[in-house]
Order: structure tokens, then C-alpha cells, then sequence
């Protein structure tokens, strides 16, 4: 229980450690112990705003999920660039697109709305108010049912199985 | 430093400034806020991304060591850019647009801009025991 309240949240404290090393991009023993002190304080201040631990599971899972998004990224950024130079302004078709979500944890949510945001030509711009799905603009679909279904099966599914 | 090492730099950096114009132009390009909100939200991510890739390898051919600070910064762009285009979006959800210009969001509750979430629940509900997925 001690633990519990000393360290809340290991893999935060862990992070928050690392950034530091990487900030001062030097590894001595002081900085070290500076790093994994920040790594200790900031999650004990910060505790009341994360109020559950997400849970975990699958490193390689993760790691898989995020050379995908790294790839969409790039393929996003080529996509939108062609849209924006070769298409007629009046041949852009801008939508709406509700997309109904199954994940729990409000981590698995801000992870998906965020991967969502990063690529191809979409931006998730609000919840629902029960956080059963998420309303996504974007910029230009023929068919805005298959940017829904891509969005489910390519992220979604894979967070399902990280967060679960 | 070798000519591969340059040509690469060069080869980044040229792409990176592409990139950049791209998005720029696509603020003056697109007419409406929330189309015009995808231009840099994307088309400058492989803009910054370029320019850091060309820093690492400098560094690392000039100097020896790896740098992670390119590393650190394309994690704080990937944390940073989402939260600030959707409070971009937002803000003009809740100025420009009423409840019936949005599509409606398919459960019990609307979008959360216009109604309240359910009272006495949290947003999410953990459940007790975790549903796992079955994963055939």
C-alpha cells in the first residue's frame, strides 16, 4: 500500500525519468538521480488527476501500433499535400463522420482521438457525452463509411487488445 | 563529413521545406476553419520531422554522439499538436455550429459540446471485471 501511494503510477515515473536523461542529453549519476527524482514527485503531485492505472499489456503490441502510426503519418502528410495542391477547392468534400467507439479507459480514448488527429485526413474534434463515440472531420472522403471503418479496424482494434 | 552524410542532409532539409510551404499554403488555400485545420495539424509534421532527421544525422557524423533531442521533440510535437488542434476545433464547434449541423452521434447521449454526460457515472466506465476481448 506504501508503494501504491509513493509511486502511484510506475510506467509515468519511468517516462518522466528518461525525458529528463534525454533533456539533458548527458548520462552522469547526478542526473540521474535528479531524473528519477522528478520521476517520483511529479506523479505524487500530479496523482489526484490520474485517478485509475491504465492497465497495460503487450510491449510488442505497442510497439507494432506505433511504427503504424509513424507509417500513416508519413502517408498522411504526402495525402493531404496532394489534396491541398492538385485539388480544386470546389472538389474538396469535407465531412462529418461519427465514429462509434467500444475502448473503457479514457487513456485508450485520448490515444485513439490523438492517432485519429495525426493521420490521414482526419481530425477528431469532439466526444460524445457518455464517451461512446467520437466525431471526426474530414477533409476529403468519397466514401466517409470506409475512413469509419478503416479507423476501427486499423487503430482501434489494436488498442482494444494494448488496453485490455 | 562525408558526401552521403551531406547528400542525406540535404535531401531531409529539402524535403522538410516542401513540406512546410505545403501546409502554409494550405492556410491560405482552404476557405472553411476546420478544413483549414488539417494543413498544419499534418502537412507540417514531415515539414519538423525533416529538419530533425537532418539534425541527427549531422550531429552524428560531425560530432560522434546520437542526439536525443530531435527524438524528444517529435514526442512532445506528437503530444502537443492533437490536444491543440482539437481545442482549435472545439472552440469553433461552439461558436459557429448548432446541434443540427452535426451529425447525430448514433448512442443515447449527444456530443458533449452541447449536452452533459451522464450524471452519477464517470465518462467511462471501468468495468469490475476487465472485459477482456476474446481474441479468435
Amino acid at each position: 500500500m506504501l508503494m501504491r501511494r509513493l509511486v502511484p503510477h510506475p510506467l509515468l515515473s519511468l517516462t518522466l525519468t528518461l525525458v529528463w536523461l534525454g533533456l539533458v542529453n548527458k548520462f552522469t549519476l547526478g542526473n540521474l538521480i535528479l531524473g528519477a527524482g522528478f520521476g517520483l514527485v511529479i506523479p505524487m503531485l500530479t496523482a489526484p488527476y490520474w485517478p485509475d492505472r491504465p492497465r497495460i499489456g503487450r510491449p510488442l503490441k505497442i510497439a507494432e501500433y506505433g511504427l503504424i502510426v509513424l507509417w500513416d503519418i508519413v502517408v498522411a502528410n504526402v495525402q493531404v499535400a496532394m489534396i491541398i495542391l492538385f485539388k480544386r477547392e470546389r472538389a474538396i468534400r469535407s465531412h462529418w463522420i461519427p465514429v462509434p467507439i467500444e475502448l473503457n479507459s479514457a487513456e485508450a480514448i485520448t490515444v485513439l482521438a490523438g492517432t485519429i488527429t495525426m493521420t490521414p485526413g482526419t481530425v477528431s474534434a469532439t466526444l460524445a457525452a457518455d464517451g461512446r463515440s467520437i466525431l471526426v472531420h474530414c477533409l476529403h472522403a468519397d466514401d466517409p463509411d470506409a475512413v469509419r471503418d478503416e479507423i476501427k479496424q486499423r487503430y482501434e482494434t489494436r488498442l482494444k487488445e494494448i488496453f485490455s | 563529413m562525408s558526401l552521403t552524410a551531406e547528400i542525406l542532409i540535404s535531401l531531409a532539409l529539402v524535403m522538410s521545406g516542401i513540406f512546410g510551404f505545403v501546409g502554409s499554403y494550405g492556410l491560405v488555400k482552404l476557405k472553411d476553419t476546420l478544413q483549414r485545420l488539417h494543413a498544419p495539424t499534418k502537412a507540417t509534421t514531415l515539414g519538423v520531422g525533416g529538419v530533425l532527421i537532418a539534425s541527427m544525422i549531422y550531429f552524428y557524423t560531425e560530432k560522434g554522439h546520437l542526439s536525443i533531442h530531435e527524438l524528444l521533440i517529435t514526442l512532445f510535437l506528437f503530444l502537443t499538436a492533437p490536444i491543440t488542434a482539437n481545442f482549435i476545433a472545439k472552440a469553433y464547434m461552439a461558436r459557429n455550429l448548432r446541434r443540427e449541423d452535426l451529425p447525430p452521434s448514433g448512442g443515447e447521449y449527444g456530443w458533449s459540446i452541447y449536452d452533459d454526460p451522464p450524471q452519477g457515472k464517470d465518462l467511462a466506465p471501468q468495468p469490475e471485471t476487465p472485459e477482456t476481448p476474446k481474441a479468435p
